[in-house]
């Protein structure tokens, strides 16, 4: 095609930039929730099980959504209350859960944090996060977004709710054996 | 079909009864013999019809390697069409699946009717007199036919019907739909895709091998409550069965009559779904208490097809050390309240971190790094030779941990990669 197409320019924009927020409540709060996602993201690379175990609620779901968006109708990925999360654990603790022995080498970055909002006394935090995996299959990157539902408890922040949107959860994935 | 068929593989001293050689896994020339000599030979599962319900519904799927779309038309009838504009090549169907009257390919603006035929073309005056309408309707699959709303295809034009195909596992399939109380199953509830770095015939093998059970699952079944170790252990009364056709299937009835609880095969109870058990009554009589005592069927039917109880596999072979498994949840039409259940178990058992699954998964690439190791060159096929027997109909059993699928899979392979075409 040789004709040009007209597209707005770069530069284009009138609307001026949003003036730099001051530090106050929410900001604490973000810095709070931050370093709560952070320690979980090193739990699960370091497949702290025990202590990853300790960190959700008694009514929490940990959901992993595949091409379908409602886990009550169509299959996802993982969908576990907390007696399948224990189930989980478990399974990865007695040393012959085969996906995962020998454990996969983990890294992930975990970014964008923000805060989403309350709902019922939990707070709503969202965030996009990064994974590599290495194992003896090859080098896997897994990609997503995630929602954390966080409860504020006498002995620190938990959760009670964990979603992992995988961006290509609708395309053929590999075996995914660890904590994500 | 106008490409050039690849000459019969030497397969002779590669398949023996008891025991195949590692380059059958691993061999590209091979693979591309299957492709061509299985799988576009033979009938081939592609969709169910509860995934087109409506006239004008669409939904992509696969034959073997071929990029398919399965559409129901105004009348009713199901086609299975190739996901190739007939002008240039581009796919005409990039969306997962959806309802309309027509696909029209984005690159040049070609229309085709759900049923394939080619409705028009812009520009039409610079096609005067080529005869393009006529010729140039989307390719489809040469012969489609269903059994019990499972939906095949077969590239050949010619050959067996597919109930000649199915010959003994059509009664596996009537076997699943019994245990809906309107006779039928549905596939409503999406899809996983999990994609292993092995060949194909890793997974078509496993799926009625009952040895690895307890050894490969011992990490699940150490730490929840399941029946399964039991049925696949030396002691059961469960058997495997060679169906023929290179169809195989663990029969868990025998187990499941001696324990003679319903909906003990499901680890659950009446009581737990009491709508279900009714309306299983109210359908089948006396004869639903022995149906909810007998279960479901686990059953690998050549080449692509694994019923595993409550879960739908299709094994979809993408290169020569690289498959995806496609997975589903079985839900039976009329009973809401058992397919609550049978979605949750399903998801918790099957996918790429399916507390069972995942650790298949795992065997299959393991396996398959292992035999790209050139000592011994062989695959070893004969346990339980010594105990094959047959049943009151005639097929082949044996104990339910005996290699009596595997080699009947490998019996099928051999007649249909060095048949004469």
């Amino acid at each position: 095609m040789s004709a040009p197409v007209s597209l707005p320019m770069a530069g284009d924009e009138t609307a001026p930039g949003r003036a730099c927020a001051g530090a106050g409540p929410e900001d604490a709060l973000l810095r709070d929730v931050e370093r709560f996602v952070h320690r979980e993201a090193r739990l699960a690379d370091t497949h702290a099980y025990d202590e990853w175990e300790a960190l959700w609620t008694d009514d929490a779901v940990y959901w992993v959504p595949g091409e379908e968006d409602d886990p009550e109708r169509g299959m996802s990925i993982v969908y576990d209350n907390r007696s399948r999360i224990a189930t989980r654990i478990a399974q990865l603790k007695t040393g012959k859960r085969f996906a995962q022995t020998p454990e996969s080498r983990l890294r992930r970055l975990v970014s964008n944090v923000e805060l989403l909002g309350e709902d019922a006394g939990d707070v709503l935090v969202g965030a996009s996060f990064m994974v590599g995996e290495s194992r003896e299959r090859g080098t896997t990157l897994w990609i997503g977004h995630v929602e954390y539902r966080l409860r504020e408890t006498g002995d620190g922040w938990r959760m009670a709710g964990k979603t992992v949107v995988l961006i290509d959860r609708d395309q053929p994935l590999p075996t995914l054996g660890f904590l994500l | 079909m106008a490409t050039i068929a690849p000459p019969a593989p030497a397969l002779d001293g590669l398949i023996e009864p008891d025991r195949v050689h590692g380059s059958l896994y691993t061999d590209p020339a091979i693979f591309a013999a299957e492709m061509e000599r299985i799988f576009h030979a033979t009938w081939v599962y592609v969709g169910h019809v509860s995934e087109v319900p409506e006239p004008g519904d669409y939904v992509r799927k696969t034959l073997g390697r071929e990029p398919v779309i399965m559409t129901r038309d105004k009348q009713g009838q199901v086609h299975l069409l190739l996901n190739r504009c007939t002008h240039r090549g581009a796919q005409v169907c990039d969306r997962a699946r959806g309802n309309s009257s027509a696909l029209r390919c984005p690159y040049h603006g070609w229309t085709f009717s759900n049923a394939g035929k080619l409705l028009g073309y812009p520009f039409n005056a610079g096609y005067d007199g080529t005869g393009a309408k006529k010729d140039l309707g989307l390719g489809r699959v040469a012969r489609v036919a269903e059994h019990r709303g499972f939906v095949f295809g077969s590239m050949a034009e010619d050959g067996p019907s597919l109930l000649e195909h199915l010959g003994g596992a059509a009664e596996t399939i009537d076997r699943v739909c019994r245990l809906s109380p309107e006779g039928e199953v549905e596939l409503t509830t999406g899809w996983l895709r999990h994609e292993v770095r092995a060949n194909w015939k890793m997974l078509l093998e496993n799926e009625t091998d009952g040895y690895h059970p307890q050894f490969t699952h011992s990490s699940i079944f150490e730490v929840a409550e399941s029946g399964i170790p039991a049925l696949y252990g030396d002691k059961t009364e469960a058997v495997c069965r060679d169906l023929g056709g290179g169809h195989t299937e663990n029969d868990l009835r025998p187990a499941f009559r001696a324990l003679d609880r319903p909906l003990g095969w499901f680890g659950t109870t009446p009581e737990r779904v009491p709508d279900y058990v009714s309306r299983m009554h109210d359908a089948y009589g006396e004869e639903a208490d022995r149906l909810l005592v007998d279960g479901s069927s686990h059953v690998m039917i050549f080449p692509n097809l694994f019923i595993a109880e409550i879960q739908l596999f299709v094994l979809r072979p993408v290169q020569v050390d690289r498959t995806v498994m496609e997975v589903t949840a079985l839900q039976l039409k009329g009973a809401p309240d058992m397919n609550r259940r049978l979605l949750q178990q399903a998801i918790g058992s099957v996918g790429p971190a399916g507390f069972l699954l995942a650790d298949d998964g795992e065997m299959y690439e393991r396996a398959q790094r292992g035999v790209a190791a050139s000592d011994p060159e062989w695959m070893v096929l004969r346990r339980g030779l010594h105990r094959e027997r047959l049943d009151d109909h005639g097929y082949t059993i044996a104990n339910n941990t005996d290699e009596l699928p595997q080699r009947a899979i490998w019996r099928r392979y051999r007649e249909l990669m060095e048949a004469d075409r």
